[in-house]
């Protein structure tokens, strides 16, 4: 091993293959040598947890709900008037709709649980420091889409929460000064949440999924250039820090999948009623307003912030904002240190912020009623003075715990 | 406008905020738990029950109630015969094309037609049945909170004459389970109204049992096609979850044995 080791590939890959079909296609198109590169010799931080499976399982989700939406969408008709009936006829009439449309939507709700994981992870370990900083960028822009693609997908069935959903936040953005009342009427698409809306959205939801499908390249491409963080959250010293993908990753990859598989399967086919909301079963009433509307559960810390701000516009920044926030923390945080396991002050403050997160979530699910408003408001404010004074401070107070000298040495391997 | 819109939101979020104290002082009570075989992960549906409950639907509650998401097709999955299906769609009439003089015709439906509606909309069934529309019952069990108890609650909780106390209003019915125990339907249900082809005695009671089983079918009537796919998707992926993990062992061991 003369060659200096860069974080991901190996020093120099056997010349390829000259003779046969596939010496003939990667002579002209070098996707062969280029998969053997980066998934079968790609060399991996060895000490990786169970945490790193989840970009694995996010990508196969996303293979999922592209190939079960596809087919729905050719059964699908986003009519006001014809929307809520195809969807039945998709879940009745369809030969193998119900299990189609089940793995769409158990698909959605599982999508943002392991993004919600993975951004975890990140926080956690520090994957958003530098080399990573457009690895983590590129991958909040991913959570922004996909966001607004399960709300999009959300109003389709044009079920009673559909609609009121879509009303609630129609409204929140017509609270915005001066151009509130246009942008309302541009979301809606006229005077009421009608036809053009419905359409609208179902374009929307239909094209935001292939475009995640893009960025979703950029950051795999991103990944493999800056190599995998770790749980040690330092970089690769020598070989022996690292292992290639394949059979070490494969063999973990496919393990986490299968797991997870299966998870989804007991949700899909004993549990479904846990991830149902079976108001959205009512098609849609602009007469009759629900009693309790409810988003999803993962847009629930969401709700949680705009309804515990008594100003709508306020609530909206406030939501809006703590996404946002997010962009800003590869510079927010200046620790040379990246894991929270050598950062005590901060890994108490990252504890805090996922109780203040899940907080959130019950705030918006009791509508910020009575001493949940007071809460919600607590919750609220940690969240933002975890990103915007803790972790800035933390860099210059925090007492950080010495690091090991490898990846290997600190699995006694050294 | 925008002041208007503006408003309308205010009003909205208003409701919101006063949405759960209102609920929360009067509780909605919780219709008592029957143990009902399609139940659980793993509960399934009794085509005898399923089939005796279409008889109870059919003949009584599709007088008033649509069902407009189902066809007569969709009757396979209780049970009914292709004949069956073909004999029952056959002796539904549907309004049919203009004929030349431009008369409106009638034509008997096939198994591809959906359930036929017992008013032409909903406005006219408002319109005939005293203000409100009798809802669809697709998915009335999936909708209500505890759907199958309640349904059996509400079918047996009539009450005449109603309690001393009761709120009573003319045209409408004391019902335990009712909105304000009070609701225009009739009670819907009287001992030996309909006649089981399987000889089951119809009382109110085994009437009742069997129309909420078969409209909990309704409102998911692949259930049983779903809990015995499950248990080979979850078999299957048992194995292969211990065949993964045992060549993730194999394949990890190298790298310390090194």
């Amino acid at each position: 091993m003369t060659q200096p080791i860069t974080p991901g590939h190996q020093p120099a890959p056997p010349a390829p293959e000259s003779t046969g079909l596939s010496g003939w296609i990667d002579q002209r198109l070098p996707i062969i040598s280029a998969f053997k590169a980066e998934y079968i010799h790609f060399r991996m931080p060895r000490n990786l947890n169970g945490l790193w499976n989840f970009g694995a399982i996010l990508t196969i989700v996303l293979l999922l709900m592209l190939a079960t939406g596809t087919f729905l969408a050719m059964h699908y008709t986003p009519t006001t008037a014809e929307a809520f009936l195809s969807v039945e006829a998709i879940d009745r009439q369809l030969a193998g709709g119900w299990l189609l449309r089940a793995i769409h939507m158990v698909g959605a709700n599982l999508f943002l649980a392991a993004l919600y994981v993975h951004l975890f992870r990140g926080l956690y370990y520090g994957s958003y420091k530098a080399p990573r900083e457009l690895l983590w960028l590129t991958g909040l822009l991913l959570l922004v889409m996909v966001m607004a693609t399960a709300f999009a997908g959300y109003i389709l069935p044009w079920g009673q929460m559909s609609y009121w959903g879509a009303d609630v936040i129609s409204k929140a953005v017509g609270a915005v000064p001066v151009i509130g009342g246009t942008l309302e009427h541009i979301l809606a698409g006229g005077e009421a949440l009608g036809d053009i809306f419905l359409h609208r959205f179902f374009v929307l939801h239909f094209i935001l999924a292939f475009l995640v499908v893009g960025v979703v390249g950029l950051h795999v491409a991103a990944v493999h250039v800056s190599g995998s963080n770790n749980p040690l959250g330092i970089e690769p010293k020598t070989p022996k820090d690292t292992v290639p993908f394949h059979p070490y990753f494969t063999s973990k990859d496919l393990f986490g999948l299968v797991l997870f598989a299966l998870i989804f399967a007991l949700l899909l086919f004993f549990w479904p009623g846990l991830l149902m909301e079976a108001d959205n079963y009512a098609p849609a009433d602009p007469m009759h307003t629900p009693a309790d509307i409810e988003p999803e559960w993962y847009f629930l810390p969401f709700y949680g912030m705009l309804q515990s701000i008594p100003s709508k516009f306020g609530g909206l920044l406030a939501a809006a904002g703590s996404l946002l926030v997010l962009f800003a923390l590869p510079w927010l945080d200046r620790s040379p240190v990246r894991s929270a396991r050598f950062r005590p002050l901060c890994r108490v403050g990252l504890i805090g912020l996922v109780v203040s997160f899940v907080l959130l979530g019950l705030v918006g699910e009791h509508h910020a009623a009575g001493g949940w408003m007071l809460l919600g408001r607590a919750a609220l404010l940690y969240y933002y003075c975890y990103f915007l004074v803790l972790l800035p401070l933390a860099s210059r107070i925090e007492k950080t715990r010495p690091l090991p000298a490898s990846i290997a040495a600190a699995q006694g391997e050294g | 406008m925008p002041h208007h819109a503006t408003l309308k939101s205010f009003a909205l979020l208003a409701g919101l905020c006063l949405a759960t104290p209102v609920c929360a002082a009067e509780p909605a009570a919780t219709p008592p738990h029957h143990s009902w075989r399609f139940d659980g992960p793993l509960g399934t549906f009794d085509q005898g029950s399923l089939q005796r409950g279409f008889v109870v639907y059919d003949r009584i509650c599709s007088t008033c109630h649509g069902m407009r998401s189902l066809t007569y097709n969709d009757l396979a999955g209780i049970g009914l015969s292709q004949k069956a299906i073909g004999d029952l769609a056959h002796s539904k009439q549907f309004p049919g094309p203009l004929d030349e003089d431009s008369q409106p015709t009638t034509r008997p439906g096939t198994p591809d037609d959906h359930f036929k509606s017992p008013f032409p909309s909903d406005a006219a069934a408002a319109a005939m049945m005293g203000g409100v529309a009798p809802p669809d019952q697709s998915r009335l069990a999936l909708i209500k909170p505890h759907g199958a108890d309640w349904l059996y609650a509400f079918l047996t909780g009539y009450r005449m004459p109603a309690p001393a106390g009761a709120p009573s209003a003319p045209g409408k019915f004391y019902n335990d389970w009712a909105d304000g125990h009070l609701v225009g339907m009739p009670p819907p249900l009287v001992n030996g109204a309909v006649t089981f082809p399987d000889g089951t005695p119809a009382t109110v009671e085994q009437q009742a049992k069997d129309v909420t089983t078969f409209l909990v079918w309704a409102s998911d009537p692949h259930r049983n096609a779903r809990h015995h796919i499950g248990k080979g998707v979850v078999l299957y992926l048992i194995v292969l979850l211990l065949l993964a993990y045992t060549w993730k062992k194999k394949i990890w061991k190298r790298l310390h044995g090194a």
